[in-house]
């Protein structure tokens, strides 16, 4: 790494979240889908016969996917206007920083979509949460990383297609298999009160995606950019 | 043994003498082994005693799957040397490996069901292999999309090459979590039983079979190579005619 790569990364980051931050559409508007699609799902199986405990896992990262899909969106999307990316292009900065400040920027608004879909889930299907919280913030954590590594660089490619917005969910889901099925496993041996150490072959699982897809993303990242 | 054959240089448009020869032997060598490989397997090849005609499905499973890999293979191994070297007769290796590829997985996930029906009792079951031969099928027909959805060639060449590498290394995370849902979730269901010893007149079926499908495969990639080389030498041909009025 070249030094000044952090810095310039957080630059960009800074300059995402200033832009979301003062517009504040975006995010309001995920968190919107997320708890209403909470509040849908309820609906669609048979409260009766199923207890909420064992389909939370589930709703939590279902929901958390196509969030995710839906803010990843905008992260290129923005910079499509009055071609704002050649004028990123042009800065003084690595284009890896770019990459790392954009992923960066998601990974914050992914977290702050999982820091409040989490208790209004625990709220509105009565789970008893409490003393889970923490390490169910741990888990989403490492979740986001690999969705955003991954989410990012699909981002940049789709946003330069014709079919942008429907190529993004195709290209990006098969990749977060992996993802949704370590996370939602580790939520479901979390919640049932098992022991963690059923959940760490998970954990394990989760952290070797997040290290292969952020390196690799990274790497493949200024292949995407024009010439 | 193909590389002679993907000699020539597209940036450069095609002379008529330089074009591929209409007749492609090698597909028709294809096809005929592939019709010598049914009519073994139909009528020259002894019924199963367990599982009966359904059990004839396996010889053209088993080597499509094979020639499914091969081409995924190629798929991998090109878009790394596209991004390494910037050859565009990488990138249309990696598009015809990727478009046969998804040919053999679709054979793949057709005659798995029909032979799955009649000896599992079910036409799909979440098992590992199963599981991951979808997602197989699944991120390379999303390849393929990729690559209808960008107009540049280079830009097009760029992502289906880092797509292509990414897929790569997702196989692995995906083959893990198979595995690891699938122990934790035993399926009641016997896997395909793994035969010590297959009595020789099945081996030999299979095995022409095999050898019948792996040069289909190549044909089939050799033949849409041309077609991506004679689809390139056109349009180049038309923009420069375009220019020229």
């Amino acid at each position: 790494m070249r030094p000044g790569l952090l810095a310039s990364a957080l630059v960009v980051a800074r300059k995402d979240l200033a832009i979301e931050f003062r517009t504040r559409t975006a995010f309001l508007a995920v968190l919107m889908f997320a708890i209403l699609g909470v509040a849908i799902f309820y609906f669609a199986w048979d409260v009766t016969a199923v207890a909420a405990i064992d389909l939370a896992p589930g709703v939590l990262w279902v929901i958390f996917t196509f969030s995710g899909l839906l803010s990843l969106q905008r992260s290129f999307g923005v910079e499509l206007a009055d071609r704002a990316m050649d004028a990123l292009l042009l800065s003084p900065i690595d284009r890896e920083a770019i990459f790392l400040g954009k992923a960066l920027a998601n990974l914050i608004f992914v977290s702050g979509i999982q820091l409040l879909t989490i208790p209004s889930v625990g709220l509105l299907y009565n789970l008893p949460l409490g003393h889970a919280l923490p390490i169910l913030f741990a888990i989403a954590l490492l979740a986001a990383v690999g969705l955003v590594a991954v989410g990012t660089l699909f981002s940049a490619m789709a946003a330069n297609t014709r079919l942008a917005e429907l190529l993004l969910p195709m290209l990006s889901l098969p990749f977060f298999v992996p993802v949704v099925y370590g996370a939602a496993q580790a939520t479901s041996t979390l919640l049932a009160a098992r022991p963690m150490a059923e959940a760490w072959p998970f954990l394990k699982l989760l952290i070797a995606f997040d290290l292969v897809f952020l390196t690799a993303c990274t790497l493949a990242f200024p292949y995407t950019l024009e010439e | 043994m193909t590389s002679a054959s993907f000699g020539g240089e597209a940036s450069a448009p095609l002379s008529v003498s330089q074009r591929a020869p209409l007749f492609d032997w090698l597909f028709v060598v294809a096809v005929i082994g592939m019709a010598m490989a049914y009519v073994r397997a139909i009528f020259f090849t002894p019924i199963e005693a367990l599982q009966g005609a359904a059990q004839k499905i396996y010889y053209l499973h088993v080597p499509a799957a094979l020639s499914a890999y091969i081409s995924l293979g190629v798929v991998a191994l090109t878009s790394i040397v596209y991004l390494w070297l910037g050859d565009e007769r990488a990138d249309r290796l990696a598009e015809s490996a990727g478009e046969v590829g998804l040919l053999f997985l679709t054979a793949v996930l057709t005659t798995g069901p029909l032979w799955g029906k009649p000896i599992w009792g079910t036409w799909w079951t979440w098992d590992a292999r199963l599981t991951l031969t979808l997602f197989l099928w699944f991120l390379t027909a999303g390849y393929l999309v990729l690559r209808g959805a960008v107009e540049d060639r280079a830009m097009r060449a760029r992502y289906s090459a880092v797509l292509g590498i990414l897929a790569a290394l997702l196989i692995p995370f995906i083959h893990l979590s198979v595995y690891l849902f699938n122990t934790l979730h035993p399926m009641p269901i016997v896997l395909k039983p793994e035969k010590p010893s297959m009595p020789t007149e099945m081996l030999v079926t299979f095995l022409g079979f095999f050898a019948a499908c792996t040069v289909l495969c190549i044909a089939l990639i050799r033949a849409r190579y041309r077609y991506g080389v004679e689809r390139d030498a056109l349009r180049e041909l038309e923009s420069a005619g375009g220019e020229g009025y």
